[in-house]
């Protein structure tokens, strides 16, 4: 069967899986739609929480992210792990313990008050969908690359499929496709992965094959006799270092830079409010701290793969296409060449592939439709003078593996089908937070507070329906801005979320003043710096305008710290809290009190103790 | 009031292992994986310079033993002081 058949066979049963387990699913009070009634098993949970984590931009850019910039990708996979440290010991268990359905209503109550609550659901909402809008995209170039289809049919189909299992099935139906979403995604990165370790490495395990020599049938793929026995790294630096590179295995970005990025994401990672709610869905306290822990092995099962492929690729790359006629290139860059992510632009004339640092043409390769007296597709861009030839999308790394791996066609298919089940459960995630924040915490919290649970419900459906609405309308019309914001999510996350949620537990004096001039500063601060840079002025983005030399990616620290520090003071100096909150912040720091007959915590949504 | 402290001695000793685990946590990735990953680069393991591996790998995967430690010292803490659910 052809690829584009393989495709569609299983895309569409993944989808139908997808649908069946929605159905079966359905949420129909507002416990089941916003925390899934509470009934789901740490280990479930852990798996939909890394299908809910992992987005479109893990399964498919991560790898090929981390092979472009050596060392320094390794600050993603610190980042995007290192958060789930953080909540299973200074989040997850207490949040689980307060019991109610939203971070903003856990914050609105911890500090007894309306526009904490307001604030914060704000943030949750701008966050939410500055984070969805990359995942339809993410779903409609997933369909125009594998399925020929235009990426706003992809976007829609997408939307379809979220808004059946979001709007009918709440937190329930979402938690369950995402258990299966994730499942298909691990074994769709896995198989390649581990293919291509054994093909260079022998080794079956990619997270230490990258770590192991070449194999003797891995250097005739890598058409080198020579790198034979060595490690795979030291052939990978020397040929780094042959093409003017640094070292793959070196950084080059400072390190001050790279430390408070990782800050940033590790901090924003257990701020995100659609990671947070998941720990909402389980039973119990200690099911709360082991289901981070689930969480995390299923997720560093694909982030210990990730920086192998990345080492894999990029070896296999440079070796097989650097100094190639093209004649002989590998098929899959030609099969690749069409989709616009890789372009030759033979600027010496020689008929030969040259690769090296700089870039070989500006923007994103343009076909003029016409080929090359080699038979390469001819691009109308700019050419550089550099002696690169070669234009490389980064998403290659991982979309072309399967074939680079030389695997059969329904391989190809499972990584169309993984990357639609990354980016549709990171989606539906998100679009449940949005939906949660308008329906309880606007609506029920704010504006409407007499409303029924029927009719919060409905606003629930409704909330989650437009928003997917919307979703879309991002995907189909993406802002220039998305790729510039995603920074932002992480950002606000950090300098708003974190130290409110975290000085809410373990520090019982932190009253509303503290608490609102900490938010409101950390979120100033921190969006003005990343609208300077990104909007206002980019031309000055760079390290010698920077503050301290910290990228607008690593400034959500900067917030965090300022909101801490404003936090604290300012609780010092106003009136301390309510007795009654200071008695409820005791009361979250243990599970159940047994002596007074206590044996289980609520897992009724509506009665919190 | 002796439950009282009781539980605040509950709270002390979760704080306790939750400040152990976290200089764990900064240890392996701030430390081996930023700030001294050049120095550490210079030892190998295998194939890895071991800076690099911390970054890479190494980091991840003592994370994953950190809540694995947290989640059991804590569920026998909940027994300990009768917090523990049924």
């Amino acid at each position: 069967m052809s690829i584009t058949t393989w495709t569609w066979l299983l895309v569409g049963i993944t989808f139908l899986i997808y649908i069946i387990v929605a159905i079966r699913a359905r949420a129909v009070s507002t416990g089941a739609f916003y925390t899934a009634e509470r009934t789901i098993h740490p280990v479930l949970n852990g798996m939909a929480t890394g299908a809910d984590w992992m987005s479109a931009a893990s399964f498919i850019s991560m790898a090929g992210l981390i092979s472009f910039m050596g060392r320094d990708g390794s600050m993603y996979l610190m980042g995007w792990t290192g958060g789930y440290v953080l909540l299973a010991m200074l989040l997850a268990p207490y949040l689980r313990k307060y019991g109610k359905f939203t971070v903003p209503e856990f914050i609105g109550d911890r500090y007894y008050s309306q526009s904490a609550r307001i604030i914060s659901l704000v943030c949750a909402i701008f966050i939410s969908f500055t984070y969805v809008a990359g995942q339809m995209r993410g779903v409609g170039v997933v369909f125009s690359r594998f399925l020929n289809v235009p990426i706003n049919t992809g976007v829609v189909i997408g939307m379809c499929i979220v808004f059946f299992y979001a709007v009918l099935g709440g937190m329930k139906g979402v938690t369950y496709t995402q258990v299966a979403q994730y499942c298909v995604l691990i074994v769709a990165y896995m198989i390649p992965a581990i293919y291509i370790s054994i093909m260079l490495t022998n080794n079956p395990i990619p997270a230490f094959g990258f770590g192991s020599t070449i194999s003797a049938d891995g250097a005739e793929i890598l058409q080198d006799a020579s790198t034979q026995g060595r490690y795979l790294l030291d052939v990978l630096d020397g040929i780094h270092k042959d093409l003017g590179f640094s070292e793959y295995t070196s950084g080059v970005r400072p390190k001050i830079d790279v430390f408070f990025i990782v800050v940033a994401l590790m901090v924003g990672t257990a701020g995100l409010p659609h990671v947070i709610i998941r720990f909402f869905t389980v039973p119990k306290i200690k099911d709360a701290r082991a289901s981070a822990g689930w969480a995390l092995f299923f997720i560093v099962l694909l982030y210990t793969a990730a920086p192998a492929v990345a080492a894999f690729a990029r070896t296999n790359f440079i070796k097989t296409v650097h100094n190639v006629r093209y004649e002989n290139a590998p098929q899959w860059l030609k099969n690749w060449e069409e989709t616009g992510l890789i372009a030759w632009i033979d600027k010496n004339g020689d008929g030969v592939m040259q690769y090296g640092p700089g870039k070989a043409i500006t923007g994103k390769p343009k076909y003029s439709g016409q080929t090359g007296s080699f038979g390469q597709a001819l691009v109308s861009n700019i050419v550089t003078t550099g002696p690169n030839e070669m234009y490389v999308d980064r998403d290659i790394m991982v979309l072309a593996n399967p074939e680079i791996a030389r695997l059969p066609n329904w391989v190809i298919a499972l990584v169309a089908a993984g990357g639609l089940a990354a980016a549709l459960s990171t989606a539906a995630g998100l679009l449940l937070v949005i939906s949660a924040s308008i329906s309880h915490d606007l609506m029920k919290g704010v504006l409407m507070p007499s409303m029924s649970e029927k009719g919060e419900l409905l606003w629930a459906r409704c909330g989650a329906a437009g928003a997917v609405v919307i979703a879309g309308l991002f995907g189909i019309f993406p802002p220039g801005f998305v790729a510039q914001v995603v920074a932002f999510a992480f950002g606000l996350a950090a300098a708003s979320f974190f130290p409110v949620i975290i000085m809410g537990i373990f520090n019982k004096k932190t009253n509303v003043y503290g608490a609102m001039t900490g938010m409101i500063a950390g979120i100033t601060f921190t969006s003005g710096y990343i609208v300077y840079f990104k909007f206002l002025n980019p031309g000055a983005n760079k390290p010698a305008n920077w503050w301290f030399g910290i990228s607008p990616e690593g400034i959500g620290t900067v917030g965090m710290i300022i909101n801490f520090l404003l936090m604290y003071i300012v609780s010092k100096v106003t009136p301390e809290p309510p007795q009654e909150i200071q008695d409820l912040v005791v009361q979250l720091r243990y599970p159940v009190e047994r002596t007074s007959g206590e044996r289980k915590i609520s897992t009724d949504a509506r009665r919190p103790y | 009031m002796a439950r009282e402290q009781e539980l605040q001695e509950y709270w002390n000793q979760n704080l306790k292992y939750i400040a152990i685990l976290l200089s764990i946590w900064f240890t392996v990735s701030y430390l081996f994986g930023i700030v001294f990953v050049d120095q550490l680069d210079n030892i190998r393991l295998f194939g890895f310079p071991l800076g690099y591996w911390f970054a890479n790998q190494g980091a991840e995967v003592i994370f994953c033993l950190l809540i694995v430690i947290y989640v059991r010292l804590m569920n026998k803490l909940d027994r300990k002081y009768n917090v523990f659910e049924d």
